[in-house]
């Protein structure tokens, strides 16, 4: 059978919001079986134009053909019988319950919940995203808990998946075996949307892709004929920035070691760390590669202060700061960006104001104990500008930014609090091109101006980007860092795997010799 | 099946419409109650809510009402702010009419101006402490506090009948369980004559305008903020959890022992079993009605007081029963709590 009617087709849609057109007059049309990719800066308006697929958000104008039939979504559970399915940038699940209950949740059919345990258990272990159906989610990682939206999605048969930025929490392999799974949905004539702007993965993957900026559709490709440097051209309308990584010129001098730090999770499901030791020097950037999961929770709470340890396991600027909780390291030059930005980062209720409030309050915003929130307003103003957060203002409130932009407030805020030493996890996780190129390179310039940093990250290519040198976190063990000249992606890929070999200890002991 | 969904945003106009609601709906409720009761819904509420308020002896009894219900409130939304949920007003409330009395018993007889003063800080001091004991089991051994400070109060109950049945018994009282009148020098000033209304309600007074401030400008109190609605985010920025717990019910038992000296050295004159006609619980509603925030909880102890005003006023002209007074404030709190579930929320529309 060859299918001549699009599975959807999309004709002139358009969607204002107050103060900005998120979609103007965007037609796209996908056939059944294609992978079809998105792509676009933050802010575009692809994420509209997937929340009115899937009836989240209602067009102002435009039509919408499923199978040759005109049809109005009204909600996403009308979207889901007619077989969209759609797995969100920002994770909907519950972190009392358990995978299994998470994935009951959405089923409209009634469920036998053991049947359904090995249902989940079979296909996610077809599809190469292996899960424990009884785990609870609070204790899954980032990437673990991205697995558990997409089998909910594949559980329920769709016709149409939509996939917001999939692969930015995946291993090299994983993303491998994700794609196999999506040819083989695909063979199976179910269509994909696939936002990222992840330019090889798409041109390896899709069959065609529409582009879009400022909420206009700018172009379509196909993504085979394409080079990763003309599809980023279509998408920013200018040339992909470079990171520049000079070199540093500065006194080097030790300014965070980590001293055989071992520590017992208190989570059941968490990953203890063994003995770790690791030395940031100031110019310097530490890359910490893994897959989440491995002890990242674990180490980064250890380093922020959020969990104390031993008094000497943490040495900041020459002093023991283990015992320390995160407010009085950060008193000594410590900043850290978390993984999660709703919630940890920032406070999604507040403002940006309040927001910046939250670390910077050290920056003279308080005088006998009482709050100058006007100060607390020109430092979030300043921090708008110099980072570029798209925003409706320094009272916006946190949760109303895009997850590209938040980032970048919350990175700019804690650059802008002059650190000794900073901490960032994921820092361009679901940030798009022009965003993350703009904030790999702060954390450059930053580090050349002799700030230690250490950053932990699921995506090798952005360590290799930024890193001068490269451990591996798996199973709560760090190995030894190497120069990043001195190693590549596929032995790191290899570690990640937790595949700790026999070549990985002569370095280690010529390190210690070093 | 499922009535509500969440909105993409909490309603700003819900968060404040939510108490208005809330009266109508009690109001209406309220008639229904009555003409089961086979009276008049318009002339029991004229009775219950206009009446008290047509005379100055009126106004100055919804004062006296008022002024320890705003106290307590005043505290105790510090700690709801931070999800810190001290029930337990009432019991401190005791403790603090129990440490002020006590002094005022000790300097029976005395003339010094100091002895209002040292009962102030007393209860105050009294109050704090019955806060303290919930902090540390919650501190140190990860106790709910909402169940300490419930069980604390049945204890502080206990020991002001120990106290007012035993040594502290007036000789002279036939035997019923109350203390000696407080003289002159341990009472609060009669600041209008012919009416009860006394000197401390420059008390609360003072609290109103410092709570206010605080909520409005204080570092801590945005620390308390940021604890109650992400306490991820508190740890990371490193405000301290335990700090916020003690901060909060310390502070919340020390506004209810200040509210506590003021009823047994103002209206009530001694120590005995009624200090109290539960204070502390309508505290809980006051706070949430007033919307957490200061000065919202002075109109929301106003309208509890003439709650209060109402009940008792329904009780003498309508042969109403007690509880009517109880009645009324279980039902504003029902609404309340029943509006508030639309801010963060919005009905269903049909499929």
């Amino acid at each position: 059978m060859t299918p001549t009617e699009p599975r959807l087709a999309l004709l002139h849609i358009t969607k204002r919001y107050p103060s900005v057109v998120a979609n103007a007059d965007v037609s796209i049309s996908v056939m059944p079986g294609e992978i079809h990719a998105i792509l676009g800066e933050n802010g575009a308006g692809k994420s509209t134009l997937m929340k009115i697929i899937y009836g989240a958000v209602k067009a102002d104008e435009g039509e919408m053909m499923w199978d040759g039939r005109q049809v109005s979504i009204a909600n996403p559970a009308q979207a889901r019988k007619l077989g969209i399915g759609m797995v969100f940038q920002h994770f909907s699940l519950f972190e009392t319950l358990s995978v299994v209950e998470n994935i009951a949740l959405v089923l409209d059919e009634p469920f036998d919940l053991a049947a359904l345990a090995v249902r989940v258990k079979e296909v996610s272990e077809r599809y190469g995203l292996p899960l424990d159906p009884y785990r609870s989610v609070h204790s899954l990682s980032v990437g673990e808990r991205q697995r558990v939206e997409i089998v909910r999605c594949l559980l329920q048969d769709p016709k149409l998946l939509i996939l917001d930025e999939p692969t930015s929490v995946l291993t090299p392999q994983a993303v491998q075996k994700l794609f196999e799974t999506l040819r083989r949905l695909s063979a199976e004539g179910v269509s994909i949307l696939y936002i990222s702007h992840k330019l090889h993965e798409i041109k390896s993957l899709c069959d065609s892709a529409t582009i879009m900026r400022g909420g206009k559709v700018t172009g379509t490709a196909i993504p085979r004929d394409e080079t990763p440097a003309s599809l980023a051209r279509m998408m920013i309308g200018r040339e992909l920035p470079v990171c520049e990584a000079p070199a540093y010129t500065g006194q080097v001098k030790p300014v965070l070691e980590v001293d055989r730090l071992s520590l017992v999770s208190d989570d059941p499901f968490g990953t203890s760390l063994a003995n770790i030791s690791l030395t940031v020097h100031a110019g310097e950037i530490l890359g910490i590669a893994g897959i989440s999961g491995n002890g990242q929770a674990e180490l980064l709470a250890a380093l922020s202060g959020e969990q104390t340890v031993d008094r000497e396991a943490i040495w900041l600027a020459g002093e023991a700061v283990g015992h320390l909780d995160a407010g009085q390291r950060r008193a000594k030059g410590l900043v850290f960006v978390p993984e999660e930005r709703l919630g940890r980062g920032a406070v999604p209720s507040l403002s940006l104001s309040r927001n910046a409030l939250l670390t910077a309050h050290r920056q003279g915003m308080k005088r006998w104990g009482l709050v100058s929130y006007q100060k607390a307003k020109d430092f979030a103003e300043q921090c708008i500008a110099r980072f570029d957060v798209r925003c409706g203002g320094p009272g916006a409130a946190a949760r109303s930014l895009s997850g590209g932009n938040l980032q970048k407030f919350i990175v700019g805020r804690e650059i802008m609090l002059a650190p000794k030493l900073m901490i960032v996890a994921q820092p361009t996780w679901g940030v798009d091109v022009g965003a993350a190129a703009f904030l790999r390179q702060t954390l450059l310039d930053l580090s050349r101006t002799g700030v230690a940093i250490l950053v932990i990250s699921e995506e090798l290519e952005e360590l290799f980007e930024i890193s001068d040198n490269i451990a591996v976190l798996a199973a709560g063990k760090l190995s030894a860092a190497q120069p990043k000249a001195a190693t590549n992606a596929e032995s790191v890929g290899l570690q990640m795997s937790g595949l700790f070999n026999e070549t990985a200890q002569p370095t280690e002991s010529s390190h210690a010799s070093a | 099946m499922h009535l509500l969904e969440p909105r993409a945003q909490p309603s700003q106009l819900m968060r404040w419409t939510a108490p208005l609601i809330a009266i109508v709906a009690t109001l209406l409720a309220g008639s229904f109650l009555f003409w089961a009761l086979d009276k008049s819904p318009l002339a029991s509420f004229e009775v219950f809510f206009i009446q008290p308020l047509t005379s100055s002896y009126g106004w100055s009894e919804l004062l006296i009402k008022a002024c320890p219900l705003i106290l307590i409130a005043q505290g105790l939304a510090i700690g709801f702010k931070a999800r810190i949920y001290n029930i337990g007003a009432e019991g401190q409330l005791i403790i603090g009419a129990l440490f002020g009395g006590g002094v005022a018993i000790h300097f029976d007889g005395s003339d010094s101006a100091w002895v209002i003063p040292a009962m102030v800080v007393a209860g105050a001091l009294g109050g704090a402490l019955w806060g303290a004991l919930p902090a540390l089991l919650k501190t140190r051994f990860n106790a709910e506090e909402t169940l300490t400070t419930l069980m604390l109060t049945y204890v502080a109950t206990f020991i002001l009948s120990y106290m007012v049945n035993g040594p502290w018994r007036d000789p002279d009282g036939m035997n019923f369980p109350q203390s000696i009148m407080f003289g002159d020098n341990a009472l609060f000033g009669i600041l209008l004559e012919g009416s009860r209304v006394n000197t401390s309600i420059f008390i609360t007074l003072f609290a109103v305008l410092a709570f206010w401030l605080f909520n409005a400008r204080s570092f801590l109190s945005y620390q308390l903020e940021v604890g109650g609605q992400a306490p991820a985010a508190s740890r990371y920025a490193g405000f301290s959890a335990k700090q916020t717990v003690w901060f909060s019910l310390v502070i919340s038992g020390l506004t209810a022992g200040l509210a506590g000296v003021g009823e047994v050295a103002g209206p009530v004159g001694q120590l005995n079993l009624n200090i109290s006609p539960g204070y502390g619980f309508a505290a809980i509603i006051v706070a949430y009605l007033g919307r957490l925030h200061a000065l919202g909880i002075v109109l929301a102890g106003a309208l509890m007081a003439l709650i209060y005003l109402g009940g008792e006023a329904a009780q003498v002209s309508l042969q109403m029963p007690a509880a009517i007074t109880g009645i009324f404030q279980g039902m504003l709190l029902f609404f309340l709590l029943g509006a508030d579930a639309f801010i963060d929320n919005r009905l269903r529309k049909p499929l």
